[in-house]
């Protein structure tokens, strides 16, 4: 597991507070672990201040998966 | 009951008749207290009379980042907001057909937008703790209207709504938003009515009477406690009968 996906699965159990091997890559955050909208603005708001970035809100829509968020992160952290 | 120990209060507009009261009532149930106000004189001299467990937050509300400088000083010198009160608010009132836009800027822009803004900062923390308390001060007029108010009326409507969509919004995270509207209270800005004045408001008022700033206070206690958790997106009227609504 990458740096990027071990870091953000962490936030993903804090916050949605599911098990950790329910987070793997496929996962969507609002059809398999159970997040509500506001969950997905938290859990974005959660990706901001751990990895130091600014997410804007088109990109912010297209992160639906554990995957999306990583390879967003990869590539637009700091 | 009612028991605040523990809990931290930022109250905006503290330096006013009102927010006296509220800052005074929220720190004799335990709770600290985080002064808002722009005069900075009088908040001093009111934390010299709480003595303990109270902070001061000189800061303009017309001014969007000294807005989010007072949330994140609020947040960590007192180490979390626990309950936020807008309580700062001002009057340019004129009658409609010769109001100013600047008049009605300047009003929606500290009632309204400042209200908007300082919540928006302190209710994040407050999701992720999933507690807290967001109470707005609005006033009978924001649902009655009043001649000569047209933009201070919109501001404090515009609250009530803001403050129901806000509750719906994070009612699942223990977070609750309500409103306390006041009637006629005895502040500074009534006690500048003459007596002819306010025997006519009074005649409206079945209680009559004025208001006292704690009875407005008292209110904001009870919805700042752990007893009215199941309470979100209210108006409480403080009002002695005025508008039963």
């Amino acid at each position: 597991m990458s740096d990027t996906q071990e870091r953000v699965t962490k936030i993903v159990v804090e916050h949605l507070g599911v098990e950790k091997d329910k987070v793997v890559a496929n996962a969507s955050f609002i059809d398999d672990l159970g997040a509500d909208s506001l969950d997905t603005v938290e859990l974005v708001m959660a990706f901001e201040e751990e990895f130091g970035v600014e997410i804007p809100d088109d990109a912010a829509e297209t992160i639906q998966t554990v995957k999306d968020a990583v390879s967003y992160l990869d590539a637009n952290k700091a | 009951m009612f028991d605040l120990k523990g809990k931290k209060a930022l109250v905006t507009g503290a330096s006013g008749g009102i927010g006296v009261s509220i800052a005074k009532a929220l720190h004799a149930q335990g709770a600290t207290v985080g002064l808002h106000g722009t005069r900075v004189e009088k908040l001093e001299k009111l934390a010299d009379v709480l003595e303990e467990r109270v902070h001061v937050f000189p800061a303009d509300l017309s001014d969007a980042k000294q807005i989010k400088g007072l949330a994140q000083k609020a947040e960590s010198e007192m180490d979390g907001v626990d309950i936020l009160i807008n309580n700062a608010g001002i009057t340019k009132d004129g009658l409609f057909v010769r109001m100013s836009d600047e008049d009605w800027d300047t009003v929606l822009d500290i009632n309204l937008k400042a209200c908007f803004q300082l919540t928006r900062e302190a209710v994040y923390p407050m999701m992720r703790r999933k507690s807290g308390r967001i109470i707005n001060i609005t006033s009978v007029v924001g649902v009655t209207g009043n001649p000569g108010q047209g933009n201070y009326c919109a501001s404090k409507a515009g609250m009530i709504g803001m403050s129901k969509s806000l509750a719906m919004e994070i009612a699942s995270r223990n977070v609750t938003v309500n409103c306390v509207a006041p009637g006629f209270i005895e502040t500074p800005m009534t006690d500048a009515l003459n007596d002819k004045q306010k025997d006519t408001i009074l005649a409206t008022v079945p209680a009559k009477r004025l208001g006292t700033g704690d009875e407005v206070a008292s209110a904001v206690v009870y919805l700042a406690s752990n007893e009215a958790s199941y309470i979100t997106g209210q108006t409480l009227h403080v009002n002695g009968g005025m508008a039963m609504i």
